[in-house]
Order: structure tokens, then C-alpha cells, then sequence
């Protein structure tokens, strides 16, 4: 038997899907904000990968100037209220906390971020202000965590910035891709309207740019072009069977979910195909949408996953299953699946071999395929001069993020091959600044 | 942007943030760091008569999860060579042209005062601040505190540096006297340029329970040391505020010293006439960093509030301190608890139960652990809400409509001071007297 009840209605769905780290109330942030040591050089600024002053916006907390508060976390990280709920806090920051070292729990510094910020977005607090024009316009594609923050930090200097989104909202995958436990729609759209309206921003959705010609005139219209794509829906994994209907990417299932909540069907028996977060979150979501059973297959062993241990043992507190070393070799069924037939592997001096005469079948109604993103190697490739590395990962400067093109800059999943919001944050802001370096000594 | 800039009595400070003469501004080195992280002016450790210094030197009260919530020492004012700290002092300003730097000193004879003066002015110092604070050591070779307690030997060394400076003199008064007024005017009266205070206050913050001596412990001995900190701060408030108040003395300016820490600190003694702040014990315990929070809120404040300088509020508060007489008794607050944040921890409840007015009662048989107020007896004192430890559980509601004003001073006036216990209110008549069997009901 599943642990969660199929949802029906929106309460249902929020139940099953509460939030892994819900809004502080002021009592819990004045004792968390109180522990804080303010670490000199503190270890949690180092291993935040924006580089926020964390004791800074705690102890702005704890003295009451919680707007201060906001603006320090801001002034580092442009999502930091959808950052302090979704990052990977105890890869991050927490688990930089020195109090890990005496078996203490770390200060919670995502969830008083998360506080700071809420607390500023509810009263509309006006944080900052655009700079004054500069007479410079800037294109970015793609409104995800990096197209945002790059557009907010170009905007504070004074910039013309146009998003080009080629979905209906704007958020990339904080709102089409995190798993829904971690924060909800209305989180991620507060943020950004709370954003839009004192940067400024442009968002011009539904409409992709997708052709040479959109890119040259993008190319004469603005000074600079901001390459925020991140790396696209789900690849083929070129296995028979991987066309069927009811085989689906992890990417678009979680999207879908996202969008539908509980009218989304998720019929009793899952696979899911992968060894990484996605795979980790595709999973725990298709539990808690109350499949009966979910099995999770990785071709190699619990030790050579790519997921974070707290997102498998999630997904194994949902309910789901693991099985490991299991080689996909087959999608099973009659123009729909019913089956995925696997193989049995085992590394032999560290090469991973099937097994002969090891194959079985998980019966499935629901196949997830969560075994990588597919980059945005067809678009990319329309731009003139544009690096790629072997990975399809944008070829960039490690300080000002500017392509090999170079009116082209480019940050978030598209040049790091796939990392968190926070990176995407990081690297956007990063690009604004490079941006700005090269036009000025271009001028 | 909000501007912090200072003009102290003629010393100009891009802020009002100034470390205070103590071991954070021991060194050159020190202090470029500190102006570096944002300090706005610096008071030199105080320089003066060769001095030896103890090993150990400070103490500190540790509260809950908190450590130095106040904080003892009993070191003696610099005990590196003149020359030293003069030609640091010149690289500081060279450096630094546009922060405060205030040369604290500390000498014993006319001849002595005038010459140190002259070598802090050769060396750059934008001001003088005399240390007549010390509570411990100095003070027993006739300096520091021993000066700051006796009104007319202050005067007098007031008065012989007044002759010779030529830059701005900050008198720097210790607290450990009863009235802050007489070290205050005798300061005036000598012609000080500004008042600085409070100095560390006579104190010993704990004895070891092995060894049986005072800390910080000295090869099995320990002497009183000066106290700070936070815990110290609502004694310096009230101090600054005697003087700020006091016709004679409050267009001296003021810098506010005792145990701030953040923002919010700063900014109060600021609403009580003080018009720079002096910080150590938070760069002792956090580094000269802690500014950067200080700084933060005070602008935030500022921006909040719609003030440009920081004379905008500059003693915003004093009009509302005043004397209990004049205080409206007919004001009245009432306690109320939210249910729906209460815990159940019950602390309200005994502390008025046993520590104040048995206002609180736990209602028997309904199963929860939540508190009632009794209405009539609460007499509104807060201490059910300032014990409570969830935030907005216990709030005070007034009653009175705030029509009615009557003042015991203006109840002398009128001849209508009370001669019974009549007063309408818990307390006076009508006051909810428990019973006996009430007070022996746990008895075993
Ligand atoms: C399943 C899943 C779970 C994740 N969980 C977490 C998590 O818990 N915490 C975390 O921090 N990170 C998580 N991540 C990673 C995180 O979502 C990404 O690192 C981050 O969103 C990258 O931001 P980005 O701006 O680079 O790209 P994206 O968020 O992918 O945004 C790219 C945007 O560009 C648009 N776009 C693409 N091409 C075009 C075009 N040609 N024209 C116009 N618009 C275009 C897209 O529609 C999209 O809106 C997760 C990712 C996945 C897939
Ligand atoms: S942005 Fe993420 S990593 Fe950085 S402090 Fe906030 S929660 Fe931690």
C-alpha cells in the first residue's frame, strides 16, 4: 500500500505535498537568529555560492531590522526568498555551520532567509530602486533563476532589459521544476511580481526565440544578449519501447504536476529511470501523488548515485522503492508500456557489465525517464562563434561570463551543465557585471 | 541616502560609530582596520604614565546561551612606549584624513597634561578625551576614577587643559559616583568641549568556586574590575540622559558609551542626546565587522523615519523621560493572552502568581495548560508579558480612554493627595486577597 492517499482536491494536495521547510513564525526566528555566533569569515558566506552575509542578515533579524535583513540577502542573490526554501542548504551553507563540529544542529539559515525575505515581499517593501537609463539595452533569453537575476542587476544599473520567455510565466524551472514540497506556485510568483515591480522588469512570455533571423535582429536591437536557456526537456535515452505513451520525461512530468497539482493522473505502478535529484524528486512526487507502487532503478549501485543522500532517503521515507544495478534494456508493452525489462550489472574492474541471463521485468502503467536533459545544442548552434565543450555546456569566462560570441553572455544550467537556482542566481548577476565591464571598455 | 556624518564639538566623523578607548584601539594597526570596516572615528587607548600590566585580565557573565552579556577587565590604560602609539597616530590620520581620531589620556600633574596634549596635537589627533573613568588600578595611584569622583579635582585638570588644547576636549566621566550631574557640571564648569560616558563600572563578576577568588584570577588572587556590555547599557542610558536633561549641561555634546552592540542600541542613546556612540565590547566579542550591522539599521532607520542627519532625532526621546510624579496615573493597561499562540509553559502564571499581583489563573479541568487573566486584578505592571517567551502571546491592552489625565504632581497641586488606600484599581481597594488555605494548598 502507498503512504499517500491519491489527492482530489487542493487541500489533499497540499497535505501530501507540505512544505519540507514551511514560513518561520517570528517566535522561531528570534530564538533561531538569537543562536547565531556571527563567525568571523563565517564558513556558511564561503559555502553559499552566491556569497550572502549570512550573519549579517541574522543578526538583522535578531536587532529587528528586518528589512535591512532583505535587502542583505538581495543584494547577494536576486531569488533569495525561493533560494532560502529550495537550495541544498546541508550541502550548502548549513552544512557549513560550525556547529555541525560540536553535533549541533546548524543554525536554519535557509529558513530565516526565507523569513527575511516573505517578510519583505508581504509589506511590499521597496528594496531597490532601477538605476538611472544608461542608454544601453539588453536582451535576455530565458527567465529562469539566471535571466532574472541578471535582468535585476542590469536593471539597478540603469539598463533596458527585454526577458524573452518562451513559456506562458515567467520562472524557468523554480516553478516548473522543483518538486512541490519545496516551495509552492504562489512563493515563486510573489517573488517575481515582488521583483518586476520595483526592477522593472520586461517579461515578454510565449514567445521562444527559436530562429537565426529573431537572433540577428536581437543582435542589432541591444547592446548585449543574455543566454539564460537553461538545458531543455528531457533527452532520449535511445531504448526500444521509449515512445510509447505512457513513458514520459522527468522534467515534463514534474512541470505538469506543477501545473495541474491534483488533477494530474498518476495511475498506481511507477519506474522511474535515473540515479540523480531528478530522479530522487520525479519519484517522491509520483508517491505522493499516490501511486501504490514507485520503483526507482539506477544501472549502477546506491554508492554511484548522483542524487544528495537526504533527497534519496526523501524519497524513500515517501515510500518508494530502489533497485539498484539495473540496466534498462527494454520498454515493454503494446503501443503502451506495461513493463520495463531490466538487466542485472555489475562493475567488473571498474567497468559496469550486464549479466547474461540476469533480465526481469518491473511492470509499470507510468515509466519517467530521469536519466539527464537533453541541452540546447539545435538552438545554441544558430549563434555564430558560440563555443560549446563536450558537453554541450556554453563555453564561458569564469569571471564575466561572456561567450566566445562576444556579445553573448551566458549563465545557470546552460553554461554549468545542470547545478541549482542559486548557482543560476550567482552566475546571471555575475554576467550583468561582465556585461556592464565590456561595454564600458567597448565604449 | 540618509547622511550619518558627525560634527562632535568640531571633530568631524563620517558616521557615528566610534570605537572607545580600549583594547580594540590598542595599535595603528587596529584601528586603519577598523576604519577600513567602517568605523567612523576611533579613541586611542589611553595613553599616559608607563604602566604594568596582569595576566589574566578580563571576566565576563555568561546568561543562558549567551556569552558576555557583561564583561570585567582590569587592565591598565596602554602600556606600549609614547612614541609608539604618537607615530601610529600620525600614519592612522595620514591614512585616514576624514574619521576621528581622539587621543584618550591619562596624566597626573599640570606639567605633565601639558605636555602629552602637545604631543597628540604634533601627532594629529582631531581630539583629546580625558580618561577620568578607570575604576580599578589607576585609580588607586590617584587617576582615572579617583579624579572622576571628586568634582573639584576634575574642574581643576579640566581647567589646565582647556588652557593649553587647541583641539576639541571630550571629559570622559565614570559612574561610579551617585550623582552623574556633580562629575557632569564640574566637566561644564571647567570648560569641557563635550562629555563622554559611562566608563566600566566597579565590579566583580564571579568567583571561582575552587580556588576561591575573584575572576579574572590572578595567580589566586583578583581585584574589582570595570563592568560592560550589554548588560550595562540601561545604566549608561540613564546616565547620558541626566546630563543631556540638565539645563546647564546639554548643549555639551555628548558621546554615548555602555554596552552597544547593535543598531538599535546606537540609535536609542542617540533619541536620548547623545551624538556620536562608542563601542567596545561587541568589537571584542565580534570584531570590528559588527559595524556593518550597526550601520545597516541606523540607515534603515533613517529611512524609515524620513530623517536626513542624525540630527533630525538627536534626543527625540528626552521630551517623553521625565519624572515619575508627572507620569499619568490615570493610564491603565491590562494583560491579554492569545490562546492561540500560548504554549502551555505556564511562566506567566507563577511569576504573577508568586512575583507580582495573582492576576493569572490556570483554569482547572478543561485540559490545556492555557492561562486566564484575571481582569481584576491585573494591575498591568507587564511582567506576565515580558516573561512569556513567544513573541506577541501576552500583549497589554489600555482600558482608559485616554481622555483623563491626572499627574501626582498635579494631585499635590490640587491638594488631592490620596490619605487612604482608596484607589479604585488592583492595589488599592477592592484588591483580591487570597486566602490562606489558597497559600498552603501544596503543603505535603
Ligand atoms: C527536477 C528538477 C529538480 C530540481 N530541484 C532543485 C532544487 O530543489 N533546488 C535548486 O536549487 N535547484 C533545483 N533544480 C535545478 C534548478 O531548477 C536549475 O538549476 C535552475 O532552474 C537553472 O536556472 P536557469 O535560469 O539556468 O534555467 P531554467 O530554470 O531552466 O530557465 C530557463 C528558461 O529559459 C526558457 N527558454 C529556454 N529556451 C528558450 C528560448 N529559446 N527562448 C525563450 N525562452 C527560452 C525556458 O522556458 C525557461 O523558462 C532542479 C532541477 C530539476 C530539473
Ligand atoms: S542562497 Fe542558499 S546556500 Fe546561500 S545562504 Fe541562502 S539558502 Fe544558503
Amino acid at each position: 500500500m502507498s503512504e499517500y492517499k491519491r489527492p482530489t482536491s487542493e487541500i489533499e494536495f497540499e497535505q501530501n505535498f507540505t512544505q519540507k521547510k514551511p514560513l518561520m513564525n517570528a517566535t522561531e526566528a528570534h530564538f533561531e537568529s538569537s543562536k547565531c555566533l556571527f563567525c568571523y569569515d563565517a564558513p556558511c558566506i564561503t559555502a553559499c555560492p552566491t556569497g550572502i552575509d549570512i550573519p549579517l542578515f541574522i543578526k538583522q533579524i535578531n536587532s529587528g531590522n528586518m528589512t535591512g535583513s532583505a535587502k542583505t540577502i538581495y543584494e547577494s542573490n536576486w531569488l533569495g526568498n525561493a533560494c532560502g526554501t529550495i537550495c541544498p542548504t546541508g550541502e550548502l551553507c548549513e552544512g557549513a555551520c560550525v556547529f555541525n563540529h560540536q553535533d549541533l544542529p546548524p543554525i536554519q539559515i535557509g529558513r530565516l532567509q526565507n523569513f527575511a525575505t516573505s517578510d519583505a515581499i508581504k509589506k511590499d517593501k521597496i528594496l531597490f530602486t532601477p538605476g538611472s537609463s544608461n542608454g544601453r539595452k539588453v536582451a535576455v533569453i530565458g527567465s529562469g533563476g539566471a535571466g532574472i537575476a541578471c535582468a535585476c542587476e542590469l536593471r539597478t544599473m540603469g539598463y533596458e532589459v527585454d526577458i524573452y520567455e518562451a513559456k506562458s510565466k515567467p520562472s524557468g524551472l523554480t516553478l516548473h521544476g522543483i518538486a512541490a514540497y519545496k516551495i509552492t506556485n504562489q512563493e515563486v510568483e510573489e517573488e517575481i511580481n515582488f521583483l518586476e515591480k520595483q526592477m522593472g522588469l520586461n517579461f515578454i512570455c510565449n514567445h521562444p526565440i527559436e530562429r537565426k533571423t529573431q537572433l540577428e535582429q536581437l543582435e542589432t536591437e541591444y547592446d548585449a544578449i543574455f543566454l539564460g536557456v537553461g538545458i531543455g526537456a528531457t533527452a532520449q535515452i535511445g531504448l526500444p519501447g521509449e515512445d510509447k505513451i505512457n513513458v514520459v520525461g522527468a522534467v515534463e512530468f514534474i512541470e505538469e504536476l506543477r501545473m495541474k497539482h491534483h488533477q494530474l493522473a498518476v495511475p498506481n505502478r511507477v519506474v522511474v529511470i535515473g540515479g540523480g535529484n531528478t530522479a530522487m524528486d520525479a519519484a517522491s512526487q509520483s508517491a505522493r501523488m499516490g501511486a501504490e507502487s514507485v520503483v526507482l532503478a539506477y544501472r549502477r549501485s546506491k554508492e554511484d548515485m548522483g542524487a544528495y543522500g537526504f533527497e534519496y532517503k526523501l524519497a524513500i521515507s515517501a515510500g518508494v522503492e530502489s533497485v539498484f544495478n539495473a540496466q534498462p534494456i527494454e520498454i515493454v508493452g503494446n503501443g503502451k508500456a506495461t513493463g520495463v525489462q531490466f538487466i542485472r550489472t555489475q562493475e567488473v574492474n571498474g567497468r559496469l557489465e550486464n549479466i547474461q541471463g540476469s533480465e526481469f521485468i518491473v511492470d509499470a502503467e507510468m515509466v519517467i525517464k530521469a536519466t539527464g536533459q537533453a541541452k540546447q545544442k539545435h538552438f545554441l548552434e544558430l549563434i555564430d562563434g558560440l563555443e560549446l565543450d563536450k558537453r554541450k555546456k556554453i563555453v564561458v569566462n569564469d569571471q564575466s561570463f561572456q561567450c566566445t560570441n562576444p556579445k553573448y553572455f551566458a549563465g545557470g544550467d546552460a553554461v554549468n551543465g545542470g547545478a541549482e537556482v542559486v548557482n543560476a542566481a550567482y552566475e546571471g548577476k555575475m554576467a550583468a557585471q561582465g556585461i556592464e565591464k565590456w561595454l564600458n571598455e567597448n565604449e | 541616502m540618509p547622511n550619518l556624518n558627525i560634527d562632535f564639538a568640531g571633530i568631524k566623523s563620517p558616521n557615528p560609530f566610534w570605537l572607545a578607548s580600549a583594547p580594540p584601539t590598542n595599535s595603528g594597526y587596529q584601528i586603519m582596520k577598523a576604519f577600513d570596516a567602517g568605523w567612523g572615528g576611533a579613541v586611542w587607548k589611553t595613553l599616559g604614565v608607563p604602566v604594568i600590566n596582569v595576566s589574566s585580565r578580563y571576566g565576563s557573565v555568561n546568561y543562558g546561551g549567551a556569552r558576555m552579556a557583561g564583561f570585567s577587565n582590569i587592565e591598565l590604560i596602554t602600556d606600549r612606549p609614547l612614541a609608539d602609539n604618537l607615530r601610529e597616530m600620525e600614519e592612522v590620520k595620514k591614512y585616514f584624513p576624514d574619521h576621528a581620531v581622539i587621543a584618550s589620556l591619562m596624566v597626573e600633574t599640570k606639567e605633565e597634561w601639558i605636555q602629552i596634549i602637545k604631543d597628540v596635537e604634533n601627532a594629529g589627533a582631531d581630539g583629546i578625551e580625558l580618561n577620568f573613568g578607570c575604576p580599578h588600578g589607576m585609580c588607586e595611584r590617584g587617576m582615572g576614577s579617583a579624579v572622576g569622583q571628586e568634582p573639584a579635582v576634575l574642574q581643576t585638570i579640566v581647567e589646565w587643559v582647556m588652557e593649553v588644547a587647541n583641539i576639541p576636549v571630550i571629559t570622559k566621566l565614570t559612574p561610579n559616583i551617585s550623582h552623574i550631574v556633580d562629575p557632569g557640571l564640574a566637566a561644564a564648569r571647567g570648560g569641557t568641549n563635550a562629555i563622554s560616558l559611562i566608563n566600566t563600572i566597579k565590579s566583580i563578576v564571579g568567583i571561582d568556586l575552587d580556588t576561591y577568588a575573584p575572576y579574572p584570577v590572578v595567580d589566586g588572587k583578583g581585584t574589582n574590575g570595570g563592568y560592560c556590555g550589554p548588560a550595562v547599557k540601561p545604566i549608561a542610558l540613564e546616565m547620558v540622559k541626566e546630563l543631556t536633561q540638565h539645563p546647564e549641561i546639554k548643549n555639551i555634546p555628548v558621546s554615548g558609551i555602555g554596552g552597544i552592540e547593535t543598531w538599535r542600541d546606537a540609535v536609542e542613546f542617540i533619541l536620548l542626546g547623545a551624538e556620536s556612540v562608542q563601542v567596545c565590547t561587541a568589537v571584542m566579542h565580534y570584531g570590528f565587522g559588527i559595524v556593518r550591522e550597526m550601520k545597516a539599521g541606523l540607515e534603515q532607520f533613517m529611512i524609515d523615519k524620513g530623517y536626513e542627519t542624525i540630527y533630525d532625532f538627536k534626543g527625540k526621546a528626552l521630551p517623553n523621560v521625565t519624572d515619575w510624579k508627572h507620569l499619568n496615573l490615570k493610564h491603565k493597561v491590562v494583560a491579554s493572552i492569545d490562546n492561540d499562540k500560548c504554549i502551555g509553559c505556564d511562566l506567566c502564571y507563577i511569576a504573577c502568581d508568586d512575583g507580582a499581583h495573582q492576576a493569572i489563573r490556570i483554569p482547572e479541568g478543561n485540559g490545556n495548560r492555557i492561562p486566564e487573566i484575571i481582569d481584576e486584578n491585573c494591575v498591568g505592571c507587564n511582567l506576565c508579558s515580558l516573561v512569556c517567551p513567544v513573541e506577541e502571546c501576552i500583549t497589554m491592552e489600555q482600558r482608559d480612554d485616554g481622555t483623563q489625565h491626572v499627574s501626582w504632581d498635579e494631585k499635590t497641586k490640587a491638594n488631592a493627595i490620596p490619605t487612604t488606600f482608596d484607589d479604585d484599581r488592583a492595589g488599592g481597594k477592592g484588591h483580591f486577597v487570597p486566602t490562606v488555605e489558597d497559600a498552603l494548598k501544596h503543603r505535603k
